[in-house]
Order: structure tokens, then sequence, then C-alpha cells
């Protein structure tokens, strides 16, 4: 067990130093120039003024140069600074990290707690109408664009019906709770803001609804087939001749087998509902990673936009070596094949 | 579980239209929007960019069957006209991105050793990063328009194909005919691509038939944003993007997006039919 272990994690590591060198090549070999993008053409026609711009921002020093100074700075907790917020890289994904992690953990959950059951019951009832139900859902879930099921939730149950609060986190004449872990449910509750809490958590359904649509298909499907593949198992038709209850067969025998494609997929669906909240917080206006990556690279500010990518390749592979590890746990044979 | 009523017996017919119904529903729905996008100048009633400003936001009517935008163009002629560049974009870059990534997990998997292993790892490298992020990023740095923006996606894209090749092709390597191949003495370009690779194809077109629908939804998110096409091209996600803001005016962004989901679901129908009928297992397990 160490051994694979130590193996996985000497990959990842190596992984993690091949994507650093990948980020920064493309952010540097690519045509788009930053300064133009940013200074706008009357300063970029004064070579004074982009000379100056261009040793600032280093962006005079040979380029193997400047892959070392990123990865220096990368060791050192430094991701350089953003060109269009003159601030820390890191202090800035400091500060948008929460709104997405809170958003897309609800979500997350959201999909589990409508898709592992919607998946169960699917498998133990085929082809009958929940099946069906079951394999609509996920479908529509899988096919519909994000950003276009996002409009049509505003469209309705903000702009037509008036059920929910419009975009953004607060509403705007709301006060934001001291900032303690920078999650608006948790900061309002230890402020024992109730009424904030109760802002925060609805602005929050209308977004987790259209971020966990597509999470919520793939886990429904893949529950079904595992499900269905677990039901087809000798040992649980040992369980039924012995007479044991149909609850007991499908939830205490077949469903713990059944977890572990779920948990392989529960994963990588985590990882991706961080970068697929790209669209939904620009419909959203949720001030997130996923509208600052957007603003970062629609106005080239290259370090904004290699931090934001390493640090969700991190993410990425950190997550992957979870799965794994989770794998090994849930079955031994993982370690010995 | 339990059989507590006989199931009736059903007909070829109906078993056949209960396992691939779906299928040949989404095909049809494919094939319509193919038939609309190839006959887009003749079928749609105005130009996609003749602008009346007169005509401005007004709502699904005789004139304007789908409505018109803020500038007054035709909805309808403009998701017409916006099949073309959608269907395109994910013929191309699901193909290219297939051919691409099949050559190099093939190739991988039948040189095996050290070719095998740095190719791997290349693999593994664009699988670090999250595509959508990754395609923004170099589609942002390209500068944007259609080219680049499919550019960008076939950097992320081939990486699936690759793995899937490679593990089709190693299962294949070591078979009797493959073995028989190489004593009559064929080169071994010959053998993985005349031999094997026939062989391993049936999964490779599921995916790339499932992974139709999904590169047109990225690249619609990613004219959504901005970083696809240049307006004033009718582009389906770039025109939820311009009616996003219209809440009361709803047909603006609704009847493009819904164009996105019923061909994204078309591809998603014969994907899976297809997938069955190649492993028809699956189906009965």
């Amino acid at each position: 067990m160490l051994r694979y272990v130590a193996a996985r994690l000497l990959t990842a590591a190596f992984m993690v130093l091949l994507a650093t060198l990948a980020v920064f090549l493309i952010a540097n070999s690519v045509p788009g120039d930053p300064v133009l993008s940013q200074l706008g053409d009357l300063a970029a026609s004064n070579p004074a003024t982009v000379a100056e711009y261009r040793q600032k921002w280093g962006l005079d020093l040979p380029i193997w140069d400047r892959y070392w100074i990123f990865l220096r700075g990368l060791l050192q907790g430094d991701l350089g600074s953003s060109i269009v917020s003159r601030r820390p890289v890191l202090a800035d994904i400091r500060d948008y990290a929460p709104a997405t992690i809170e958003l897309a953990s609800v979500a997350f959950l959201l999909s589990l707690l409508v898709g592992l059951p919607l998946g169960i019951l699917a498998a133990v009832r085929r082809d009958s109408w929940i099946d069906n139900l079951a394999r609509l859902v996920s479908l529509v879930g899988v096919s519909a664009p994000t950003f276009w099921l996002a409009f049509i939730m505003l469209a309705v149950f903000y702009g037509w019906l008036d059920w929910a609060p419009g975009p953004g986190q607060l509403d705007p004449v709301s006060f934001p709770p001291d900032r303690v872990t920078g999650l608006l449910l948790v900061d309002s509750l230890l402020a024992g803001d109730w009424e904030t809490f109760q802002d925060a958590a609805a602005h929050l359904v209308l977004p987790s609804i259209v971020l966990a649509s597509a999470t919520l298909g793939l886990i429904t499907r893949t529950t079904r087939a595992a499900m269905l593949e677990a039901l087809s198992q000798d040992y649980v038709r040992v369980a039924r001749a012995k007479g044991l209850r149909r609850r007991a067969i499908v939830l205490g025998h077949a469903a713990p087998n059944a977890m572990l494609p779920v948990v392989t997929l529960g994963g990588l669906a985590y990882a991706n509902l961080l970068s697929g909240a790209v669209l939904t917080e620009t419909v959203f206006s949720w001030p997130g990673l996923g509208r600052y990556t957007y603003q970062s690279a629609v106005a080239l500010d290259f370090p904004a936009i290699m931090g934001i990518t390493m640090i969700v390749a991190v993410v990425f592979v950190a997550v992957n070596i979870l799965v794994d590890l989770s794998y090994a746990l849930l079955d031994p044979r993982v370690v010995k094949g | 579980m339990s059989a507590t009523a006989l199931p009736a017996v059903a007909t070829p017919g109906q078993r056949w239209r209960r396992r691939y119904g779906l299928a040949a529903f989404g095909g049809g729905v494919i094939l319509a929007w193919v038939l609309a996008a190839l006959a887009a100048p003749w079928i749609a009633p105005y130009p996609p960019d003749f602008v009346d400003v007169a005509a401005r936001l007004r709502p699904p009517s005789a004139a304007h069957w789908l409505g018109t935008d803020t500038l007054g163009r035709d909805v309808l002629s403009r998701v017409v006209h916006g099949a073309r560049v959608s269907l395109s974009v994910g013929f191309v870059v699901v193909l290219l991105g297939a051919l691409f990534g099949t050559l190099v997990g093939a190739v991988a998997a039948y040189a095996g050793r050290w070719a095998e292993e740095a190719m791997m790892r290349l693999t593994d490298l664009v699988f670090c990063f999250p595509p959508i992020i990754l395609a923004m990023a170099i589609a942002a740095a390209l500068g944007i328009g259609t080219a680049n923006t499919c550019i960008a996606m076939l950097v992320v894209w081939w990486p699936k194909f690759a793995r899937l090749a490679r593990s089709l092709v190693l299962a294949q390597r070591n078979l009797e005919y493959v073995e028989a191949a190489r004593s009559i003495g064929f080169p071994p370009s010959h053998i993985l691509l005349r031999q094997i690779l026939p062989n391993a194809l049936g999964p490779l077109i599921v995916l790339v038939t499932l992974d139709l629908g999904n590169a047109i939804l990225v690249f619609a998110g990613l004219s959504f944003l901005g970083l696809g096409t240049i307006p004033p091209t009718a582009e389906w996600g770039a025109m939820v993007g311009e009616g996003r803001q219209l809440v009361q005016q709803w047909w603006v962004a609704t009847f493009p997006g819904l164009a996105i989901l019923t061909v994204v679901m078309g591809f998603n129908f014969v994907g899976d039919g297809l997938r069955d009928w190649l492993d028809p297992h699956a189906r009965t397990r």
C-alpha cells in the first residue's frame, strides 16, 4: 500500500512540474500581446510607455529566465501579479475561490442527493416509468447548454414568477458578514446573522441547480449501470434465496459494491464543477473563480490565467490521487493488480 | 426483479422500436438540422444579417416566427444559419481530434517501450487541465475567431481518443490474426492501419458520435463568452449571449438555446443507440 501511494505521489509531482512548463509555454508562445490589450491603442503608440510597461512586468527578459522566475516564485507560493487588478494572483484567487467552492459544493451535494437515489431506483425498477424519467433527466442534463439553462432559470423563476432572487451572491442592500472562511453560509452563521444566511442560501438555489444539472446526469447514469451490474451478481441471488428483504438486499448488499465507479466519477465530477462554474458564474454574476478566469482570459492577463490554470491543474491532479487512493481502500485488489 | 406479471411478448418491431427508437429519433433530428444547414440560404425567410431597426425585439409573429433581436434581425433566419457554424465546427474538431488522437494512441500501443511512455505522459499532461479553462486561455491568446477557437479546442480534444485507441490496440495486439499478419511479413504500418484499426473501430465511432454533441456544447459556450465567432456571425452560443439580459424578450435567447439542446440530444441518442448495437451485452445486463 505504502509503495503504491508513494508511486502515485511521485508521478503526480512530475505531472505538476510538466504542467507548469506547459502553462508557461502556452501563455508565452501565443501571438496575443498583453501590452496592447492592457494599455489601449493610444498609450501603446508611445514607445517609452510600452518599454516601461514591459520592464515593470518582466516582459523583456528571455523566455527561459522568465520560466525560472515563474518556477522559483511558484515554490514560494508566488504566482506573480495580475496585470489587471495589480494584486498578487494568489490573493485574487484566495478572494474569489470561496464563492466558487461554496457554489460547487452545494451543486455537488444536490446532484448526489438526487442522482444516487434516482440511479438506484432506475436500476431496481428497470424499464419502469422511473427508469425512463431517470434517462430523460440525465440526457437533458448532459445535453442542455449550461449558460442557456442559467438564462431560462433566471427568466422563469426570477423575471417571470419572482420566486427566486436575481443574480449575485447577496441582495445589493444587505451587508456581507465578517469574512472568516469566505463562505457566506458559514460566515453568516458564525456571525449569528440569520437574515444574511437566508439571503445567501436563497441566492444559491438557481445557480447550484444549473451547475448540478450536468453532473446529476452523469451520476444517475453511472449509478444505474453499476447497480444493474451488482444486482445480477451471485451474492444478490444468494441474499434473495435466504429470504432477505428487498430493501436490505438493494441498500445493504448491492449498493456498497456499486459505489466504486460512482466514486471515480464523483471525484472527477467535483473537479469539473469547479471549472464548469465559468459559464454559470458569468450568467449569475457570481464573484467566483470562474468569472475571474473569464475576465482574465478576455483581458489577456497572463499571470492571472497561468495562476488559475496552475491551481486548477493541481486540484485536478490531487482529486485524481484521492480517487485512486479511495479506490485502493474500497477494493484491495487494485493495489495488487 | 419480481415476476408477478409476465411481460407481454414483444413483436420484433416493438423490440426494435424500444431498443433503437430513441436513436432513430435522434438521427432524424440530426438529419433535419444538417438539411437545414445545407439549405439555409433558401429556407431562411430573411438574410441572417439583415438589420431592420424599426422591427427590433418583436415577439414571435407571422412575419417573424421566432421574433426579432435587438437589431431587428430575424431570429429564425439566424438560428437556421447558425446550424452551419455549429455543425461544421463540431465535425471538424471531433474528426480531426479523433484522427490525431487515434494515431497517437495506436502508434503508442503498437510501438511500446519509451515511445509509448512518452506519448501517454503527454496525453496525461493535457488531461491535467480542465478543457474549458485551457481552451479559454488558448482561444483568448490566439485571438478571437472561429478558426482559432477550433485550434484551441483541438489542443484539448485529442487525448481521450489517444487513451481509447491505445487500450483498443493493446487488446488486439497479441491476437492470432495480428500474429498471422506479422508472420506473412506485412510491415507494421500495414498491420496497424489495415488489420488492427478496422477491428477496433466500433468503440471509436461511439465516442465520436457522443463527442460531437459535446464539441458543439463547448464551442457554443466559448462563443457565449465572446471567445468563439466574431459578430455579427449567426452562431447559437453567441446569440444566447446577446439575448441573455433580455428576460422580457425571452425569445432572443431561448430559441438558439433550444437549437443547441436538440442537436446535442440528437447526437447523444444516436451514440447511445450505437453503443447498444455494437455491444448488445450492455443492454441486456
